[in-house]
Formats: structure tokens, C-alpha cells, sequence
């Protein structure tokens, strides 16, 4: 009974660490595929259209949202201390250093990662990876190397503006709808935002998700089983493990980061 | 010179290979000669398939030596490899086109990947391939738009595109109607002919593959059961030979996949129901 | 070919956006364009409680920022904060006796030195010190001594 359960287990542990050490070796011919990736912009190109500008969207409403949202639970929290002046400081940090990078993040899983683990689990199930090796070009640096630097470039992008967007809808808020000075939440903000520790912290965030999340795409996709149930769970594990690496990786940067 | 025209292209020895726990080659040796169209037979799950990519290099034997133009395929660099698979074309049972480009882009895709022709050079060349597969007037339709037929006749032409001394075909006839298995069996001759190409066409369609074949290969269990023309093998009196190419249900391979006993089992069947 | 144009100008435009975006983070809400200006002088003033002062916090005359932080240090032989403020260049005819205080803005906004023009003819320059100087008031010790006079308005 015990040894049943220990093997189990064993069982378990041994295809972690083989999925673990596939996805290294995944990330390796990413990362040595890269120069030739930069040789041929134009794929590079399409990809971020089809990563980045596709996803813009869904980041636009919700960094908006987001905002608005902060602006009013942020103004109902700090108005009974008399401390609404503040409100640009909490929406800008709250953004800046936490919401952006994670929202983006998570959004981007739902949005582009699943699109890339279905994509590259159906072009792996009709045969066409395999028929591209066959005529002697390296999927590797034709398909999957030009989607990764794509998802890395985009995702700090994507980020950037959701911050920007979500300060806009904290602004319109508190400002337009709430009464808060203009000259104040612009003034405060300034005074508590610094540019290195809030801003470049955020964008570095925001660059280790966009390294996880599109690894963590094409390795499922290229590691699908070529069925299309194969797929269909590929693509429900690229948003749930990306979900769960996003937010744990979170918890660490933001200790290294703010921590002290 | 001569000596060099009479080596087979591909010579495979002692190949044995295994998925999991079962066994799909077991010693298999097989010669395949230039400028003619060499047939591999037998039953479905007899690894035909598997067989092409380990010619194609995307499978490692577990023992055994595949030569192709006198290279060992497996000892090959990667970079060498890919040199070689440019020569050989491969035909997958699905075509295998790439979903998000057209027709003209599918058979340009390999020109484009390995030679930096001018593009009208390059338009010239992917229209004489179209051309020679009957499809140059549906160059701009997208693979959904093609029946299974016509898209194994774009990949045909994709396969030829970089003018390959072999092209290896995986089941070209499953699943076409008549008129399109006519097509595409009138297409291998005439394309091994007047490119002066060697074929490999593996099939389980008797009739079909025995038309245009030169010489056929007869795989069972892992083993080379039956080998010769088409003649040869008709007249054959092995007992394995008469049952494929006449389609006997049962014969020296049986009907029933291994099983114990029927009675027994059955018996087996009650008493566990019981307990 | 026209798609390929499509594609291209999309993708410069994202790009182009996100560069946008990073700009008005980096001038609308960092403090990168207040900050980043080297210029201005130094002055240092001693307080014998700075409570939550801390560096970047404004430096205002008459309520208007002109200035600020740019150094907290703790001096051992004193027991005294020294505070080292950038004043922009542009204010530079401040009387060498101005004096600085702490002060909140709100109840518990945050803190800035206040700074209030003496009468003196010679102007403050780089390396000048403070002399006159007010401690911020703390919050707690506040309400204690008012809830300590309170108790004694009730002996009486």
C-alpha cells in the first residue's frame, strides 16, 4: 500500500523533472536560434503583429478598467484621512510597480499564449513541423524562435501602455468624477514615483514574464500530444502554468525588489 | 563511374526499432535503386511510415545502418543532414502544407528558404512544378480550400520543387477517389521518369501500388516476409505473399490479435464477475 | 504585398505606442524631469527630529516647491539629523538667515521643510547652513501633551 503510493509518486517526480529538463533544452534552441531570427526581421514582424498588436485590445479596456477601479476604491480609502491629494501616488505605484506587469502577464497567457500553444500543436499534429524538417528547414528558428523573441519584445510593450492607460482611467476618476485637484494628484504622483525603482523595476518585471509566459507557450505546444485532445489540453496547461509561474515569480521580484 | 550507378541509393542492414515496448523493425535489410519506383508493403501498424522518417533522419535506429547515396544518415552532422534532406523529397499522408500560406507560397517555401532566386526566376519555377502536377490555375486557393487529392498533388509539387534525386511517398493513395488515385498513380511514373528520380511509395493499396511499381518489398512483424517485381511476387507460392495481395482475412497473418485461449478467457470473464 | 504593408505599419504603430507610453510615464508621472536637473545649490540644516522626512521630499517657500532633499544624514556628535536640500538655481537671492521647519501636509500627508525668509542682505550659496531650524511635530507626542493638559484643565 505504502510502496504503491511511493511509486506513485516516484512516478510522478520522474516526469516533472523530464518535462522540466525538455523545457530547458526548448528554451536552449530558442536562445541559440535567436541571431537567425534577427537576420530575417519580416518573420519577426508578422509575429509581433500577431502576439503584440493583437493582443493590444484586450489590454487597452482593461488597463482602463483597472485604473478606474483603483481610482474609486482608492479615493473611497484614503478620503477618510483626508489624504485624497494621494490618490495619484496609490494609482501610479499600484500600477506601476504590481498591476501592469501581472495583469498584462496574465491577460497575455489568455490572449496570445494559448493562440501560440494551439498554433504550434496543430502545425505539429498535420505533419507540418515535421514535414519542414523534412525539407531541410529548422522549425526551430522558422517558427518557434521568431514567436518567442516576438512574445519577449511584446509583453514589456503591452505592459507599459496598460500602466499608462490605467493611470489614465485612475485620473479621469478621480479627477473628473471624484474632485480630486488636478494639480495635487499630478504633483503627488511625481513627488513618489521614482523612475528607477518604480517604473524601470516594473519594465524588468515585466520582461521576465514575457521570457516565462511565451516559453511556457511554445514548449507546450511543441511538446503537445498530436491529437486534437493533445492540443486542447496543451493549451489549457500553457494558461494555467503561466498563471501560477507569473504570479509566484511576482511574489519573488517583488521581495528582491521593493523588499527592503 | 559505372560502379556508382549501380549502387543502390539507399541500402538499409540489420535495421531494428522499437516504439515503447514493441518491436517494429527486427533485422530488416532492404535495397532501393536508382531511377525506379520501389514499393513497401503490408498490413497497416507494420511502421511504413516510421520506416521513411528513419530514411529522413527524424528517427534514430536502435541498431542497424541506413546509407543514403553512400552517407550513413545517422553518423551525419546536422548540418550535413539537412544538405541531404534537401535532395530527398517526402510526401506525408496529410500533405502536410503549411495552414497559413497559399499554394504558389507552399511550393515557393522551400526556394525561398534555400536559394535566393529573383523572384520572377523563382514565380517561373514554382509555376513549371504546378504545372507538372495539373494545379498551376489554383496557385492563389489556401490548403482549406483543397481536397485531399489536390493538396497531395501541391505537396508533390513542394516535394519536387528543389529538384531531389528521391522522393518517398507516405501512403499516396489512402482515402482518394478513383479518379484522383488515377492522377496521382499516372503522377509518380511520369514524375520518376522524366525527372529521372527514385521513388519510394509506401503502400497498403495492392492493385494501385503493383501497377507502377519496379520492384516490391513485403513487410510483416518487423521482417521482410516477401521481395521482387510485381510478377515475381503474384506467381510467388508464399503463403504470406498469396494472402496480402489477395486480401484473405486470414492466412499466416491471423485474423485475431494474440489473445489467450477464447474458452478460457470467457471462463476467466465469469469467475472474476463472481468474485 | 499590401498586407505585408499592413502588417508593418501595425507593428510600427504598437511600437511607436508603447515608446509613448513610457515617455509620459517617465515625464507625467516619474519624478525623472524634476529630479534629473543637476542644477541648483546645496544647503544643510540640522533638526533634532526629521519623523518621516525622507529623500526627494519637497522643499517649499510660501507654499511653493522650490526645491528638495537630497541627503538625510544622522550626526553622532550631536544627535541631530543634518539635511541636505537642492534649491533650484533660480532661487538663489535667499537670506542667509532663512529659516527651515517640517511640516505635514494633511493629517497624515506627507512631510516637507518649509523654509522662511529671514531679513538678512547676504544670500544663501552652495555649502550654507541653516541656522534656524523647527523639529516636525510629532503626531503622537501632540496628542499626548494634549490629552495631558486636558487632565490637568480637569483638576482645577
Amino acid at each position: 500500500m505504502i510502496l504503491d503510493w511511493l511509486q506513485a509518486l516516484g512516478q510522478r517526480a520522474l516526469s516533472f523533472f523530464q518535462r522540466l529538463g525538455r523545457g530547458h533544452i526548448t528554451l536552449y534552441y530558442l536562445l541559440i536560434a535567436i541571431p537567425s531570427v534577427l537576420l530575417r526581421p519580416r518573420l519577426l514582424l508578422q509575429q509581433i503583429y500577431s502576439v503584440g498588436v493583437l493582443t493590444l485590445l484586450i489590454i487597452l479596456v482593461s488597463g482602463l478598467f483597472v485604473g478606474m477601479v483603483l481610482g474609486l476604491q482608492g479615493y473611497n480609502t484614503l478620503v477618510r484621512f483626508g489624504a485624497e491629494q494621494s490618490l495619484g501616488t496609490a494609482v501610479a505605484l499600484t500600477l506601476l510597480r504590481e498591476m501592469a506587469p501581472v495583469v498584462t502577464a496574465l491577460l497575455f497567457a489568455g490572449r496570445a499564449g494559448s493562440a501560440l500553444t494551439a498554433e504550434i500543436g496543430l502545425m505539429k499534429t498535420t505533419e507540418q513541423l515535421s514535414g519542414m524538417e523534412m525539407m531541410a528547414v529548422d522549425p526551430n528558428k522558422r517558427i518557434l524562435a521568431p514567436r518567442f523573441l516576438a512574445g519577449v519584445i511584446s509583453m514589456p510593450l503591452l505592459s507599459l501602455i496598460f500602466g499608462a492607460v490605467g493611470i489614465m482611467g485612475g485620473y479621469i476618476v478621480g479627477v473628473g468624477l471624484l474632485g480630486v485637484d488636478e494639480g495635487a494628484f499630478w504633483s503627488q504622483m511625481q513627488a513618489n514615483v521614482d523612475m528607477r525603482e518604480d517604473i524601470w523595476n516594473g519594465i524588468i518585471k515585466s520582461m521576465v514574464f514575457g521570457v516565462v509566459a511565451t516559453w511556457i507557450a511554445i514548449y507546450e505546444g511543441n511538446d503537445a500530444t498530436p491529437t486534437s485532445e493533445g492540443v486542447s489540453r496543451a493549451t489549457t496547461r500553457t494558461v494555467v502554468h503561466t498563471s501560477l509561474a507569473v504570479l509566484g515569480l511576482n511574489f519573488i521580484l517583488t521581495a528582491l525588489m521593493f523588499g527592503d | 563511374m559505372a560502379q556508382e550507378e549501380t549502387a543502390p541509393l539507399v541500402r538499409i542492414r540489420g535495421l531494428r526499432f522499437a516504439r515503447g515496448e514493441r518491436m517494429i523493425f527486427d533485422g530488416v535489410d532492404l535495397d532501393i535503386h536508382r531511377g525506379g519506383i520501389t514499393a513497401i508493403m503490408g498490413p497497416s501498424g507494420t511502421g511504413k511510415t516510421t520506416l521513411l522518417k528513419l530514411i529522413g533522419g527524424q528517427l534514430r535506429p536502435l541498431a542497424g545502418t541506413i546509407e543514403v547515396d553512400g552517407q550513413n544518415v545517422h553518423r551525419l552532422s546536422r548540418d550535413r543532414l539537412y544538405q541531404l534532406r534537401k535532395r530527398m523529397g517526402l510526401l506525408f499522408q496529410s500533405g502536410a502544407l503549411l495552414t497559413d500560406l497559399n499554394v504558389f507560397e507552399n511550393v515557393a517555401f522551400p526556394l525561398r528558404e534555400h536559394t535566393r532566386l529573383p523572384e520572377s526566376m523563382l514565380r517561373d519555377l514554382v509555376l513549371m512544378k504546378l504545372e507538372a502536377v495539373g494545379l498551376r490555375g489554383a496557385r492563389t486557393l489556401m490548403p482549406s480550400e483543397l481536397s485531399g487529392g489536390m493538396a497531395r498533388r501541391v505537396a508533390l509539387a513542394r516535394a519536387i520543387a528543389l529538384d531531389p534525386m528521391m522522393v518517398m511517398y507516405d501512403e499516396p493513395f489512402t482515402g482518394q477517389d478513383p479518379i484522383s488515385m488515377g492522377v496521382l498513380v499516372k503522377l509518380i511514373r511520369r514524375l520518376n521518369d522524366a525527372l529521372g528520380l527514385t521513388s519510394v511509395v509506401v503502400s497498403h493499396d495492392v492493385q494501385e501500388t503493383a501497377s507502377i511499381a519496379d520492384y516490391i518489398y513485403l513487410l510483416s512483424g518487423g521482417k521482410v516476409v516477401g521481395q521482387g517485381t510485381p510478377q515475381q511476387l503474384g506467381d510467388s507460392d508464399s503463403a504470406w505473399a498469396q494472402q496480402f495481395l489477395k486480401g484473405e482475412p486470414d492466412g499466416p497473418v491471423p485474423f485475431h490479435y494474440p489473445a489467450p485461449d477464447y474458452v478460457e478467457d470467457l471462463m476467466v470473464g465469469s469467475e472474476g464477475a463472481r468474485s | 504585398m499590401t498586407h505585408a504593408r499592413t502588417v508593418e505599419i501595425a507593428v510600427g504603430a504598437f511600437v511607436a505606442a508603447g515608446l509613448a507610453a513610457l515617455f509620459l510615464l517617465a515625464m507625467k508621472v516619474s519624478n525623472l524631469n524634476v529630479v534629473g536637473s543637476d542644477e541648483g545649490y546645496h544647503v544643510s540644516a540640522r533638526f533634532d527630529n526629521i519623523s518621516g522626512l525622507r529623500v526627494r521630499s519637497p522643499v517649499t517657500m510660501a507654499g511653493v516647491r522650490i526645491g528638495r532633499v537630497s541627503e538625510i544624514r544622522f550626526d553622532p556628535n550631536t544627535y541631530q539629523a543634518v539635511v541636505t536640500m537642492r534649491i533650484s538655481e533660480q532661487y538663489d537671492q535667499l537670506p542667509l538667515d532663512t529659516s527651515a521647519s517640517i511640516y505635514t501636509s494633511g493629517l497624515i500627508g506627507e512631510q516637507y521643510v518649509s523654509l522662511d525668509p529671514g531679513g538678512d542682505f547676504e544670500f544663501l550659496q552652495d555649502g550654507s547652513e541653516l541656522m534656524l531650524t523647527q523639529s516636525a511635530l510629532v503626531l503622537e507626542q501632540m496628542i499626548g501633551q494634549f490629552l495631558f493638559s486636558l487632565g490637568d484643565g480637569d483638576k482645577d
